[in-house]
């Protein structure tokens, strides 16, 4: 399994005229998030200013069947604790960690 | 050939005999041992003041053994025999003595921890031999507890072991955590780890907790020092979609293995305050791409329904809470058995044995994983796992076409069946259901399996 490069944008802005800038973010998969993905990380653009929150949303949308687990999960950004108001910046690495329970 | 093979099995069954003869020996010797050890230091909790031979007790408290026994601990400046001192007086209780349980328990053993507990209900396994290396094949089929605690015994003779043949639960968790100052939580389910992060809270006791599945690993330290507790971090228990067991996912022996090994580091730093203990932080561990991260999480919670400020969550409670309805999953390892389909959607092992027999025509169509067709098949049986069945339903079509043309050229008349098989029964249901739905009325479930057709049909049949 290897990163999968993001080829999605947002369609949904509104406007056009302002070009908005974008922050480019790498989301890390662990544990269940990896099975449901296929991948273990995955690079995505979202405009400055997004939060954890905003970039949750667009990976869940790309990815709809992470919703199953997003209930219970750690988040960590740049491997620091992380709440979903935070914003995030480019280059930044949001790591979304389910629970394993297996021993 | 007839007498070498009766010879044979004499041979084998004396080897047997006498081999469960030694390790019955090897468990008495070693229970004298700690009974005897027990006896010559009445007064100390099993801990070494002075060894008997040596009437010089050192005014720091370790005994001439000791001082050999541990020398390369007591070497280290960080540690010393301060550090000794203090594991030799603590208590840590393991929970599971399975693949994060065997090496934490060792590592615990070796060290000099004052007295170390064991919880486990199970028994030994063949399929468990890969990872719990705590265990020897002389004790499959018995307890996990007292093969561990024997083993223990055999390493460190000095370390008072305490054998809790039992599955924890809420009527009994609170007494027997009671007895130690550290709990290690190297368990293998959901409602294990609520219920066992709950009672170290009631009881404030620090809660070393490791899991591990397939190739990744997660080391925390909870409920110390002020810091979170597994409910802080997980308030809402995962979809039981997401709990997954070794024994479905597999996992590579050697990755419960590491995180049994840092449980027991964490658990001595603790209980010889050496070191920062891994609280407020979580270590993820990735076999595959050889990496280990370490991730802050959060703080404790202060509207944690358990250990949060206006947390009501006492005692009481916590024997009150019902953690398999919480969680929706079984504290027991015992898998899953849906029954999803009515009876007459379903045949038995016996049944469809008689049928393959008597030569019925039919499809068989295996729903597992390709990986796990790849181990062991029923002849003549198709894979198509359940993930990718309805882009597939063509093959069973076909399947069935070329079966009621091999059937008419033999001219017998009755329909082609269509039968589903999985490992244990589940998957199969779930697949006849669509199959019902996608114009196949007649498709039945194999109740049990694969599991079933080797329990019932034919024992030779390999079990994973």
């Amino acid at each position: 399994m290897k990163g999968e490069e993001d080829g999605f944008g947002f369609a949904d802005r509104s406007g056009g005229e302002k070009v908005e800038q974008l922050v480019q973010i790498k989301a890390l998969f662990f544990a269940r998030a990896r099975d449901l993905t296929g991948i273990n990380d995955v690079l995505l653009e979202v405009p400055s200013g997004s939060t954890t929150k905003d970039c949750l949303d667009k990976i869940v949308a790309n990815f709809p069947r992470l919703e199953e687990i997003l209930g219970c999960v750690v988040l960590a950004l740049n491997e620091d604790y992380t709440t979903e108001s935070t914003i995030v910046k480019d280059k930044d690495e949001l790591a979304i960690i389910p629970p394993i329970s297996g021993g | 050939m007839a007498s070498s093979t009766t010879e044979s099995s004499r041979i084998l069954h004396e080897i047997e005999t006498l081999k469960s003869a030694k390790s019955d020996l090897e468990r008495r010797i070693s229970a004298l041992e700690s009974q005897l050890h027990g006896l010559n230091h009445p007064h100390n909790n099993g801990v070494c003041i002075a060894s008997s031979t040596s009437p010089s007790a050192f005014p720091h408290g370790l005994s001439p053994d000791m001082i050999y026994r541990y020398s390369r601990h007591l070497l280290l400046p960080s540690f010393g025999v301060q550090g000794q001192l203090r594991l030799s007086k603590s208590s840590i209780l393991v929970v599971g003595a399975g693949g994060l349980g065997s090496p934490a328990l060792l590592y615990l053993a070796a060290s000099g921890v004052g007295r170390l507990g064991i919880v486990d209900h199970d028994v030994v396994e063949l399929n468990n031999m890969h990872r719990q290396i705590i265990h020897t094949e002389a004790y499959i089929g018995r307890s996990k507890v007292e093969s561990a605690a024997a083993t223990c015994r055999l390493i460190n003779s000095t370390v008072e072991i305490v054998e809790h043949k039992e599955a924890l639960r809420t009527s009994n968790a609170l007494e027997i955590f009671s007895k130690y100052d550290i709990i290690v939580d190297a368990t293998d389910n959901a409602p294990s780890r609520y219920m066992i992060s709950d009672c170290c809270v009631v009881l404030g006791k620090p809660l070393v907790s490791g899991a591990a599945l397939g190739l990744e690993g997660q080391l925390t330290v909870y409920n110390y020092n002020g810091g979170p507790c597994y409910r802080c971090l997980f308030p809402t228990p995962p979809p039981t979609t997401a709990c997954q067991r070794c024994a479905d996912s597999g996992v590579l022996g050697v990755v419960p293995g590491i995180i049994g090994c840092l449980q027991a580091l964490e658990a001595i730093k603790v209980s010889s305050a050496v070191g920062e203990p891994l609280s407020g932080r979580m270590l993820l561990f990735d076999a595959l791409a050889a990496r280990i991260r370490i991730v802050k999480i959060r703080g404790r919670s202060l509207q944690c329904e358990v250990c949060g400020e206006n947390s009501k969550f006492k005692a009481a409670q916590f024997q009150e809470f019902d953690y398999e309805k919480f969680t929706q999953s079984p504290l027991s390892t015992s898998p899953l058995r849906l029954k999803l389909l009515e009876p007459n959607s379903r045949i038995s092992t016996k049944e469809y044995g008689d049928r393959l027999r008597n030569g019925e025509s039919h499809v068989l169509v295996d729903v597992r994983p390709e990986h796990h067709f790849k181990i062991v098949a029923l002849p003549n049986s198709l894979n198509i796992p359940l993930a990718s069945l309805d882009g597939r339903l063509e093959e069973v079509v076909s399947a069935l076409k070329e079966e009621e043309h091999k059937q008419s050229s033999e001219s017998s008349g009755a329909d082609v069946q269509l039968y589903v098989v999985c490992r244990r029964g589940n998957d199969s249901q779930r697949a006849v259901k669509y199959l019902q739905e996608k114009g196949f009325p007649s498709a039945k479930d194999i109740i049990g399996g694969l599991e079933g057709w080797a329990h019932e049909v034919d024992p030779t049949f390999p079990s994973y």
